[in-house]
């Protein structure tokens, strides 16, 4: 993050200017007005509180407290180890240091502020004891198989790719794993994390966050190898052929081709051929493809063509070897199958970004997307800092997140998801959990006593 | 476990009743010799060093079952079976006071330990590896009935995309949550169904295998407080020196610190580069000098390797931040990698100065997209590995020897022939170091022009 892209000058915005308005701005001004009257502090308070909220004898009134929380600062400074013992310092804290990024790590021990007065073996460990499982899965990380933008750029034509991975990780954490509270959030500029918040997930060991990743896991490799997926086999895992099936075989055939065109060049098509073992079928498809380079017809219908040659080319010699009979949704797998950052699910330690922050190079709030609905999901249309800044000011002078019509403001439509779809269901489900702990812990003292 | 020096040893007969795998979930009952207190445990490291190399050469899980079978005939076989369970026993708690004593100690123990259990476990008839199973008091259920009928189809899915054709057809599935079988999940060898796995009885030895390396890592913690708190001091004329004797015994040079040979400069390390580093570590620097950037992966691994090569931090800094500020920036170095880097020479943190990685590490990582660490004999396809070792200098004949290797996946092997192409003289004792590939060369180079810079 270069120093010149996050400070900008106040007084610039007021400048008159005949060139429609940079919505994208990003400054401490107006970070400091999101921060005081926009952020959802009691909501994100009760999120992280699971319940203990004091209200019930079984509660545990520290456990907000043990909770990690880092804060990036505006000339790069990085506080590790934050925690706080109720919303209110939390709120002070985010007020007092108007940070440009908040992340969220575990749950400790011990408060992680007074983790120095604790061991680091032995018994009174400092170690994590809870954390949500987590996923982060970054558009860059497709860049091999995306052509209409590199690094740090996204487009309608290259998003749907992350829409497809919400889809195949959003079914199967709830079909597969059984999970219930899941939350996916827009990471503010090229791509989405999730968080499952069931208690089980949040107790999983790192060996068995580990295991779900790879579980996750398809693609397999980087430049210095040809075949990046390798679906070995008779057939594929119920996993993988119900994500194939629901997902990603239409994806490929409909709206990536609409997007990418990715037979439309020798460039483009060198890269699929690539994947086909079998040199004679390489050859054959080069050949008529090359001859058909003048074609009359449109990008995608070339692309969408040169693709049902492929299928046929490999159908017929399906029975010759095993490799081509998985070649079709090895392809597709490939330019379609979610990639997620193993390393970010895999250790408890690790810290992700906090909703509801702003992302300091675009302005936009990570918003929560809607699993069901995340074909609707724009990221250019995510309300930037200087939009929100610009309703308070001319609508009404304050923001209360509490209203019932609070979602027709632009940030109240996120928060409302939020509530209602996460938080509520969520809160219920710890609640009942609580309740049930505490009476198996009452019951078994009554025996203890016993005679 | 009592250690006495008469000649005679009392044996306990409980011992002889539990079965042919020991679980070593208590501590036995017996005498133990001190001359078998030695030997024994010598013996079994002999095995699980065994292990180690067979798990570095990526051998399959079939191959391993019979290594092992070998390796325990050969080392830990004695005359009668109540004997052989004794040496089973006593040699692996002997060897628990060994490895209890560090991280890495434990981590390497409770590796091969939780390896050789597994394919023991997996020698076993289905009979005995239910017993077994039970021993640990498992409260797993089979799948029957309905439940079973709605499953089958998708059951029959997993196994086929595993390569098992439908004759053999599992005939028994537990219900076991998700959690229970992270290997299983992680290889995708398992139906999952609202966080069940649906485990084969073939399957069994992954649920096994976690419970005996919960333990084991469990056991290991508190046998090192025993052993710092009470053991180690009373036994400072007996039984510690032996213990300690045995784990350096087995655990080759680290290269943390380097020796004469290795000090290289900044000015001279693009020769140094093309001259003596192995192909993995040039793999490396080409990439970090062509893209001016390295993913984490390879940055610990050709940082830690620089390190042992002789690098100073403050030339580590400077040569990291040269290249990386190409790319990013000078500030954001300072912010971002430095640190990192300070950390791997024991400067931040917890202060821990890292090894640099052996083969063994190198070859099972997995790098992803956009990295470019792991061992190119593994993980390069076959093009891309030889158009590397031709730029080494390889005759078409040269790499030919080192493909097939490659091919059998014997990828220290293929280094090693590498070694021997490129300097011309044989290396017997095989490369399963990258830092040693560096020092050999280096003696191998200096040793023909004693003045020059290589």
């Amino acid at each position: 993050m270069t120093r010149e892209e996050t400070e900008t000058s106040g007084e610039d915005m007021m400048i008159d200017d005949p060139k429609p308005k940079i919505e994208n701005d990003f400054n401490v001004h107006y970070l400091r007005i999101y921060y005081g009257n926009l952020f959802p502090y009691t909501d994100i308070h009760k999120w992280l509180s699971y319940g203990h909220d004091g209200k019930h004898p079984g509660c545990d009134e520290y456990y907000f407290g043990r909770r990690e929380f880092s804060f990036t600062l505006e000339n790069d400074v990085y506080l590790r180890y934050k925690s706080f013992k109720n919303a209110s310092l939390m709120e002070a804290a985010i007020k007092s240091n108007f940070p440009y990024k908040i992340d969220i790590g575990a749950v400790y021990s011990v408060d992680p502020d007074k983790r120095h007065a604790y061991a680091q073996s032995g018994t009174n460990l400092f170690t994590p004891v809870e954390r949500e499982l987590v996923f982060d899965i970054d558009i860059t990380d497709y860049d091999d198989v995306r052509y209409c933008c590199s690094g740090a750029d996204v487009c309608s034509k290259c998003w749907p790719l992350m829409t497809v991975a919400i889809k195949v990780i959003d079914t199967s954490l709830r079909e597969d794993f059984g999970f219930k509270h899941i939350l996916w959030v827009f990471s503010g500029r090229r791509g989405v994390h999730c968080w499952v918040c069931d208690a089980k997930a949040r107790r999983l060991t790192n060996e068995q966050r580990s295991a779900v990743a790879e579980y996750f896991r398809v693609y397999k490799g980087n430049e210095n190898n040809a075949k990046k997926v390798d679906l070995m086999g008779h057939s594929l895992h119920p996993f993988l052929a119900r994500s194939y099936v629901d997902f990603l075989k239409s994806f490929f055939e409909g709206e990536l081709q609409a997007t990418q065109s990715i037979f439309s060049s020798k460039e483009k098509y060198e890269k699929i051929l690539g994947m086909i073992t079998d040199e004679d079928i390489q050859a054959d498809l080069r050949g008529k493809w090359e001859n058909s380079a003048r074609s009359s017809l449109s990008e995608e219908a070339t692309s969408l063509l040169r693709w049902e040659q492929l299928k046929k080319a490999l159908q017929s010699k399906r029975n010759k070897a095993l490799s081509l009979r998985t070649c079709v949704e090895e392809i597709v797998f490939t330019f379609t199958y979610p990639r997620i950052d193993l390393e970010v699910s895999k250790q408890m330690n690790h810290l992700l970004k906090a909703p509801f922050c702003v992302h300091p190079k675009t302005g936009r709030v990570c918003v929560p997307i809607d699993p069901n609905n995340c074909d609707e999901f724009d990221p250019l249309a995510v309300p930037t800092l200087s939009q929100l800044i610009e309703e308070i000011n001319s609508g009404g002078l304050r923001m209360d997140v509490d209203d019932d019509d609070s979602d027709s403001s632009l940030l109240g439509k996120s928060i409302k998801f939020f509530r209602s779809s996460f938080l509520e269901p969520l809160l219920k489900s710890c609640k009942e959990e609580i309740e049930s702990s505490y009476k198996t812990k009452i019951a078994k003292t009554k025996d203890s006593f016993s005679w | 476990m009592e250690v006495i020096r008469s000649q005679k040893r009392t044996v306990s007969n409980d011992v002889v009743s539990t079965p042919t795998l020991p679980l070593y979930l208590t501590a036995p009952h017996m005498e133990v010799r001190l001359e078998e207190f030695e030997l024994f445990a010598i013996d079994r490291l002999r095995v699980l060093k065994g292990v180690s190399d067979g798990l570095a050469r990526a051998r399959n899980p079939n191959e391993m079952d019979d290594l092992v079978e070998t390796l325990w005939k050969e080392h830990m076989r004695l005359s009668n079976v109540s004997e052989m369970i004794n040496k089973d026993i006593i040699s692996h708690f002997v060897l628990r006071l060994v490895y209890c004593r560090s991280d890495e100690l434990k981590k390497w123990f409770l590796s091969m330990e939780t390896a050789l259990f597994r394919h023991r476990f997996r020698l076993k008839k289905i009979e005995e590896q239910r017993a077994i199973v039970g021993e640990f008091g498992l409260p797993y259920k089979a799948v029957i009935g309905a439940e079973l009928e709605s499953l089958k189809e998708r059951l029959g899915l997993v196994a086929r995309s595993h390569g098992q054709i439908s004759s053999d057809v599992e005939n028994i599935y537990y219900k076991v949550p998700f959690e229970e079988v992270p290997d299983l999940v992680a290889s995708r060898r398992v139906l999952l169904q609202k966080g069940f796995a649906f485990v084969a009885g073939t399957q069994l030895v992954s649920l096994v295998v976690t419970q005996f390396r919960s333990h084991l890592s469990k056991a290991l913690i508190l046998t090192n407080r025993k052993w710092t708190t009470t053991i180690r001091e009373r036994e400072k004329d007996r039984l510690t020196p032996i213990v300690e004797a045995l784990s350096t015994s087995y655990l080759g040079p680290d290269y943390s610190q380097s020796n004469e040979y290795a000090d290289i400069s900044l000015k001279d390390i693009d020769q140094v580069s093309k001259s003596s580093f192995p192909l993995c570590m040039r793999h490396l620097f080409e990439k970090l000098r062509e893209d001016h950037h390295l993913k984490h992966g390879g940055r610990m691994q050709l940082g830690l390797f620089l390190k042992g090569v002789g690098l100073k931090l403050d030339d580590a800094l400077a040569f990291w931040r040269e290249e990386f500020t190409k790319k990013v920036g000078s500030e954001r170095f300072d912010k971002e990698y430095a640190y990192a880097i300070r950390h791997n020479y024991g400067k931040e943190g917890k202060r821990t100065d890292y090894t640099p990685y052996a083969c063994s590490k190198i070859i099972i990582s997995a790098p992803g997209a956009g990295d470019h660490h792991g061992c190119p004999y593994r993980h390069f396809s076959e093009d891309n590995l030889k158009a590397a070792l031709s730029r080494m200098g390889l005759s078409s004949r040269g790499m030919e020897d080192v493909m097939d290797k490659v091919r059998n996946r014997h990828y220290q092997l293929a280094c090693t022939l590498t070694f021997e192409a490129v300097y011309g003289t044989s290396c017997d004792t095989g490369i399963n170091h990258p830092n040693q590939y560096f020092e050999e060369s280096q003696k191998i180079l200096k040793s023909k022009t004693p003045a020059a810079p290589v």
